[in-house]
C-alpha cells in the first residue's frame, strides 16, 4: 500500500509535465481523453504513459538534433568541418552508446514492473465500500450488461456509481472484442468460454464513450456503448426504475435473439434478468452466437 | 465440377472491384501483346522467367514487389478517402468491402511489397558482396520467387472472383472460423500465405547456407559488410519462426475444411493459443524485415560519408542480439489479453531491451556520419530521413511495451500509427534506398537525382502528415479498423491524414517519373565502371550490370572493405591489380522448374480455395512430376569458355585504367 502511494505521488510529480502536455494539445483543439481520466485506474495508465514519454524524449529528442546537425555539418560541401574518416572505433563511445539506452530501459523496466503489477486488471481497487458487479457480454454487434446483484441488464447503455469500485466479469457471446471506456482505463479481451477480469471506478460523475477496439465482423464500428458515471443514490434510482419499467425478462430465450447478428437502434433495458445466465453463456451451456448463416439480412437489429 | 465455384462470385454488382479487375485485366492483356507483337517472349522467358541467375532473381522480386505497393497503396487511398468521408455517414465502402480493404492492404503491403522487396535486394547483392557466383541452391531460388508471385496472384485474384478475407492481416479465430466468415476470403488468405510461405522458407534455408558457406577467399564472418550479416539473421529468423506461421495457419485450415477445433469456440478450441502461436511467428517477422533494412542503411551511410562503418562489431553484436531478442517477445502484441501482472511485467521488459541494440545501431550510423564527409545523393536522404522518423517509432513502441500504456492505446490508432512509423520509415525507406543505391549495379546506369530527392521529399512530409496525426487519435480513443464514426474531434485529424496520402501519392508519382526519365536518359547516367558511388564492399569492384559469373576470378580478400583497400592501392600506385590467368567458369543451367511449379500451384491454390477437388489432384501431380523430372536431369551446368570471361573483364578492366587516368590528370 506503502509502495502504491509513494509511486502514486512520484507519479503525480512528473505528471504535472504530462499535464502541461496535453493542456497544450487540448488548446489546440483536440480532445485527448486517454489523457484525461475520470477514474484511478485511468489516471494511472495515464501518468506512466506520460512519465514513459518524458523519460525517453530526453534521450531521443538529443538523439534526432545531432542527427541533423552531424548530418548538416558533415555535409561534403562545408569547408569548416574536420574530417575524420579513420574515425571507426571508439571504447569511450561505444561504453557511452550501450549505456544510455541500457540505463534508460532499465528506469523503464521500473515503471514496467511497478505499473504491471499495481495495473494488473485483476487486481481489485481498495476502497471503503465493496464492489459493484457487473457482468459483460459482447455479442455481435452490441455491449450486454448484466447486473446480478439488481437482476436487471441493458444493451450498450452501462449506468455506475461514482465513486464506487466496479468489478467487472467480461466474457464474449461469439468473436473477441475488447472492451474499452477510455477515460476510466485499461482495457481487456472478451472471449467466449472465458471469464476476463477488469476493475474500474469512476471519480467524478459523466457520460463516457465506451467501445470495443477489436475487428468483429460488419458492425464493429457500431460496437459502441455509453458509460454513465451517477451519484449513487441516481444509480439506485435508475436501477429502482428499471425493475418497474417495461420490457422483457431476459431469460436464455431473449438471449438467444439478441445474440443474432445486428445493431439494435437503441440502448434496451430488461426490467429482470434470469439467474445464472452469465455462467450458462460462459460454460456455453448456451451456444456461441450462430454467425452470420442464421441471418441473412445482416445489419438489421432484433425488434424489440 | 466447379466445387464452390458459381458466376456470384463475379461481382456484378459492385462497380468498384469489377472496374478495378477489368481495367487490370486489359492492362495485362495489353502489356502481353505488346512483349509478344515485339518478339520479346524468347528473351523473356530465358533470361527472366527461367533464369536462376541471382541477379535476374533479385531484379524479379523488386519488380514484384513494385507492382503489388501500387496496389497496396491504392487501398490506403481508399481506406483514407473513407475515413475522410465516414463521418455520420456511411461514407462510400460499405463494412464488408472496407473489412475486405484493410486486410488486403496489410497483407499485401507485409508479404508482397516489404518481404519481397528486401528479398529481392539481398539476391542481388548479398553474393556480389561476398565475392562468390550465385546463392547455394541457385535452381531452388527462382521456385521461392515464383511461389512467392503465386502467392501474390492468388490475393489478386480474389478482387474479382469471390472476396478477401474481412478479417484483418491476421485471421483471428473465431472471426476467422467459418461460423463467422464462411465465405471464401479467409480461404484466400490463408492458401495464398501457406504458397508463398513455402518460396520464403526456402529463400531462408537458400540464403543462411549461402551466407555460412559461401565466401571468397579470405572473406571470414568478421570481414562480411554488414548487409550480409543482417541478411544472415533474418533468414536465420526465416528459417526459425517461418514453419510456426505454416503450421499455425495449417491448424486454421484444418478447422475450416475438415472441422477440427484447434481455435474454435467449442469443443475444446483455444482462440489464445492461435495469438500465441501467430505472434511467435510475427513479431520475429518484423525484425526479417527491418535488420536486412538496417543493413541496407549501413551500407548507405557508410558510403556516401566516406568513411567505414563506425563499430562494426558493435553493429554485429547488435543484430544478433536483436536476432534472439526478437524470440522472446511475442506476448507484448496482447498484454490485454489478462495474462497477469508477472508475465506482462516480463515480456514488457523483454521488449524494451531490444530497444537498447537498436539505440546502439543509430547511434553507430550517427558516429559514421560524425567526421565524414557526406554526399546527399538520395540514398543517403533516405538514410538520415529514417534516423529522424525512425526515432519517434521506436519511442512510441517502447510505450507500447510498458502494459499499463499498452492498456489505454492498444488497438488504437496510436499503435496503428506506431508501426506504420517503424515499418514505412524503417522497412520502406531502406529498400528505396537500396532500390536507388544498387540500381546502377542491376541496370547499368544511375537513377535520376532531381526526382529521386523530389520523391524523398513528397514520402517524407507525406509520412509525418499521414500518420503523426495517428498518435493524438489514438490518445482520443479512436480504434483502429473503423469503417464509419460519429465523433467530431477525430475528423480534422483524419482529414489531414488523408491529405498526407496525396502527398505520398506525389512521391509515388515522382518514382515512377524517375524510372521513366532515367531509363529515357541512360546513356547520360552510364555507369561505365561499376563504382558509381566510390562504395566500399565487393559488388562494386565488377562491371555494371555484372556478368552472369560475377567475378572473372574470385577476389582475394585480405582486409575489411576489401574493395576499398584495392581501389586505394591502385590509386596509390596509379595502376590495376595484374590481370588474372582467365579460366573457364560453370554455371548453372536456367530451368524452367520454378515457374511451372507455380503454374500448378496457382491453379492448386485456387482449386483449393473453391473446394475444386479433382482440379487439386491434377495440380498436385503436376507440380510433383515437375520436380522429379528436375531431379532427374543430366546437366546441371553449362562452360563459360575463358576466351569469353577474358574479353569480358578486359572491357571492365579498360574502363576502370580510363577511369583511373582521369583520377590522375587534376593532380599532375
Amino acid at each position: 500500500m506503502i509502495g502504491r502511494l509513494q509511486a502514486a505521488l512520484a507519479l503525480r510529480r512528473v505528471g504535472i509535465a504530462g499535464r502541461l502536455l496535453s493542456c497544450a494539445l487540448c488548446l489546440a483543439g483536440c480532445n485527448l481523453i486517454v489523457l484525461d481520466p475520470k477514474g484511478p485506474i485511468g489516471a494511472g495508465n495515464a501518468t506512466i504513459l506520460v512519465d514513459s514519454v518524458v523519460v525517453m524524449l530526453a534521450i531521443v529528442a538529443p538523439t534526432i538534433v545531432a542527427t541533423l546537425a552531424f548530418a548538416w555539418w558533415y555535409r561534403a560541401s562545408n569547408p569548416r568541418a574536420r574530417r575524420m574518416t579513420e574515425f571507426v572505433y571508439s571504447g569511450r563511445v561505444e561504453l557511452v552508446t550501450w549505456s544510455i539506452p541500457l540505463l534508460t530501459i532499465m528506469l523503464l523496466g521500473g515503471v514496467t514492473w511497478i505499473g504491471s503489477h499495481e495495473l494488473d486488471p485483476a487486481v481489485p481497487i481498495p476502497s471503503k465500500y465493496a464492489p459493484l458487479d457487473v457482468q459483460v457480454v459482447s455479442l455481435d454487434w452490441k455491449w450486454l450488461f448484466i447486473y446480478p446483484e439488481q437482476r436487471v441488464a441493458a444493451v450498450n447503455r452501462l449506468v455506475i456509481p461514482v465513486g464506487v469500485p466496479v468489478r467487472f466479469t467480461i466474457t464474449s457471446g461469439s468473436v473477441m472484442n475488447t472492451f474499452f471506456i477510455p477515460q476510466l482505463g485499461s482495457m481487456i479481451y472478451a472471449m467466449n468460454g472465458m471469464e476476463a477480469k477488469l476493475n474500474l471506478m469512476a471519480d467524478e460523475p459523466g457520460s463516457f464513450l465506451g467501445l470495443s477496439t477489436m475487428i468483429s465482423g460488419d458492425g464493429y464500428p457500431d460496437m459502441r456503448f455509453t458509460a454513465e458515471a451517477v451519484p449513487p443514490d441516481r444509480f439506485a434510482a435508475w436501477v429502482n426504475e428499471t425493475r418497474a419499467g417495461q420490457g422483457e425478462t431476459l431469460n436464455s430465450q431473449a438471449y438467444r435473439d439478441l445474440a443474432k447478428q445486428g445493431v439494435p437502434p437503441t440502448s434496451i433495458v430488461y426490467p429482470a434478468v434470469e439467474p445464472g445466465l452469465f455462467h450458462r453463456i460462459t460454460t456455453q451451456a448456451i451456444p456461441p452466437g450462430p454467425g452470420p448463416e442464421a441471418q441473412s439480412s445482416g445489419k438489421q437489429g432484433p425488434e424489440k | 465440377m466447379l466445387g464452390k465455384l458459381t458466376w456470384a462470385a463475379i461481382p456484378f454488382d459492385q462497380p468498384i472491384p469489377l472496374v478495378a479487375g477489368a481495367a487490370v485485366l486489359v492492362v495485362i492483356l495489353a502489356v502481353l501483346a505488346y512483349i509478344t507483337a515485339k518478339g520479346w517472349v524468347p528473351y523473356l522467358w530465358r533470361e527472366w522467367i527461367t533464369s536462376v541467375d541471382h541477379k535476374h532473381i533479385g531484379v524479379m522480386y523488386v519488380f514484384l514487389a513494385a507492382i503489388m505497393l501500387l496496389r497496396g497503396f491504392i487501398d490506403a487511398i481508399m481506406m483514407r478517402s473513407q475515413q475522410a468521408l465516414a463521418y455520420h455517414s456511411q461514407g462510400y465502402l460499405p463494412p464488408e468491402h472496407f473489412n475486405q480493404i484493410f486486410s488486403a492492404h496489410g497483407t499485401l503491403m507485409i508479404f508482397f511489397v516489404a518481404m519481397p522487396f528486401l528479398i529481392g535486394l539481398m539476391n542481388l547483392v548479398v553474393p556480389l558482396q561476398l565475392g562468390v557466383r550465385d546463392v547455394a541452391f541457385p535452381t531452388l531460388n527462382n521456385v521461392s520467387f515464383w511461389l512467392t508471385a503465386t502467392g501474390a496472384l492468388l490475393v489478386n485474384v480474389s478482387l474479382v472472383v469471390g472476396e478477401f478475407s474481412h478479417t484483418g492481416w491476421l485471421p483471428f479465430p473465431p472471426l476467422a472460423e467459418t461460423t463467422y466468415s464462411p465465405g471464401v476470403g479467409v480461404d484466400y488468405y490463408l492458401w495464398s500465405l501457406q504458397i508463398s510461405g513455402v518460396g520464403t522458407l526456402l529463400t531462408g534455408v537458400n540464403f543462411v547456407t549461402t551466407i555460412l558457406k559461401l565466401h571468397a577467399p579470405g572473406m571470414t564472418y568478421l570481414r562480411m559488410p554488414i548487409f550480409c550479416w543482417t541478411a544472415l539473421a533474418s533468414n536465420l529468423l526465416i528459417v526459425a519462426v517461418f514453419p510456426v506461421l505454416t503450421a499455425t495457419l495449417a491448424m486454421l485450415i484444418l478447422d475450416r475444411y475438415l472441422g477440427f477445433h484447434f481455435f474454435t469456440n467449442e469443443a475444446g478450441g483455444n482462440q489464445m493459443m492461435f495469438m500465441n502461436l501467430i505472434w511467435i511467428w510475427g513479431h520475429p517477422e518484423v525484425y526479417i524485415l527491418v535488420l536486412p533494412a538496417f543493413g541496407i542503411y549501413s551500407e548507405v551511410v557508410s558510403t556516401f560519408a566516406g568513411k567505414p562503418l563506425f563499430g562494426y562489431r558493435s553493429m554485429v553484436a547488435a543484430t544478433m542480439v536483436i536476432c534472439i531478442i526478437s524470440l522472446m517477445v511475442w506476448l507484448h502484441h496482447f498484454f490485454t489479453m489478462g495474462a497477469g501482472g508477472d508475465v506482462n511485467t516480463a515480456f514488457g521488459i523483454m521488449t524494451s531491451i531490444i530497444a537498447v541494440p537498436t539505440g546502439v545501431k543509430i547511434y553507430n550510423w550517427l558516429f559514421t556520419m560524425y567526421g565524414g564527409e557526406i554526399r546527399f545523393a538520395p540514398p543517403m536522404m533516405w538514410s538520415v530521413g529514417f534516423i529522424v522518423l525512425f526515432a519517434v517509432g521506436g519511442l512510441t513502441g517502447v510505450l507500447l511495451a510498458v502494459p499499463p500504456a499498452d492498456f489505454v492505446l492498444h488497438n488504437s490508432l496510436f499503435l496503428v500509427a506506431h508501426f506504420h512509423n517503424v515499418i514505412i520509415p524503417g522497412v520502406l525507406f531502406a529498400a528505396f534506398a537500396g532500390y536507388e543505391y544498387w540500381f546502377p549495379k542491376a541496370f547499368g546506369f544511375r537513377l535520376d537525382e532531381r526526382f529521386g530527392k523530389a520523391a524523398f521529399w513528397c514520402w517524407f512530409v507525406g509520412f509525418i502528415l499521414a500518420w503523426m496525426p495517428g498518435y493524438p487519435l489514438g490518445l482520443m480513443g479512436m480504434p483502429r479498423r473503423l469503417q464509419h464514426y460519429d465523433v467530431a474531434e477525430w475528423r480534422p485529424w483524419l482529414l489531414v491524414a488523408a491529405f498526407g496520402v496525396l502527398v505520398i501519392l506525389a512521391g509515388i508519382l515522382f518514382q515512377v517519373a524517375q524510372l521513366v526519365v532515367s531509363i529515357r536518359r541512360r546513356e547520360a547516367l552510364r555507369d561505365e565502371v561499376g563504382d558509381p558511388w566510390n562504395g566500399r564492399s565487393l559488388e562494386w569492384s565488377t562491371a555494371s550490370p555484372p556478368p552472369a559469373f560475377n567475378f572473372a576470378a574470385l577476389p582475394r580478400i585480405e582486409s575489411d572493405d576489401p574493395y576499398w583497400q584495392i581501389k586505394q592501392r591502385a590509386i596509390e600506385q596509379q595502376v590495376l591489380r595484374p590481370e588474372p590467368t582467365y579460366k573457364d567458369i560453370e554455371m548453372p543451367r536456367n530451368s524452367p522448374t520454378g515457374f511451372v511449379c507455380a503454374f500448378f500451384a496457382s491453379f492448386m491454390g485456387f482449386a483449393l480455395i473453391w473446394h475444386i477437388w479433382w482440379l487439386v489432384g491434377v495440380t498436385f501431380v503436376g507440380a510433383y512430376a515437375t520436380f522429379v523430372v528436375f531431379a532427374w536431369r543430366d546437366r546441371a551446368e553449362y562452360h563459360i569458355p575463358a576466351e569469353e570471361v577474358a574479353r569480358i573483364d578486359r572491357a571492365n578492366r579498360a574502363a576502370r585504367r580510363a577511369a583511373l587516368a582521369r583520377l590522375q590528370q587534376p593532380a599532375q
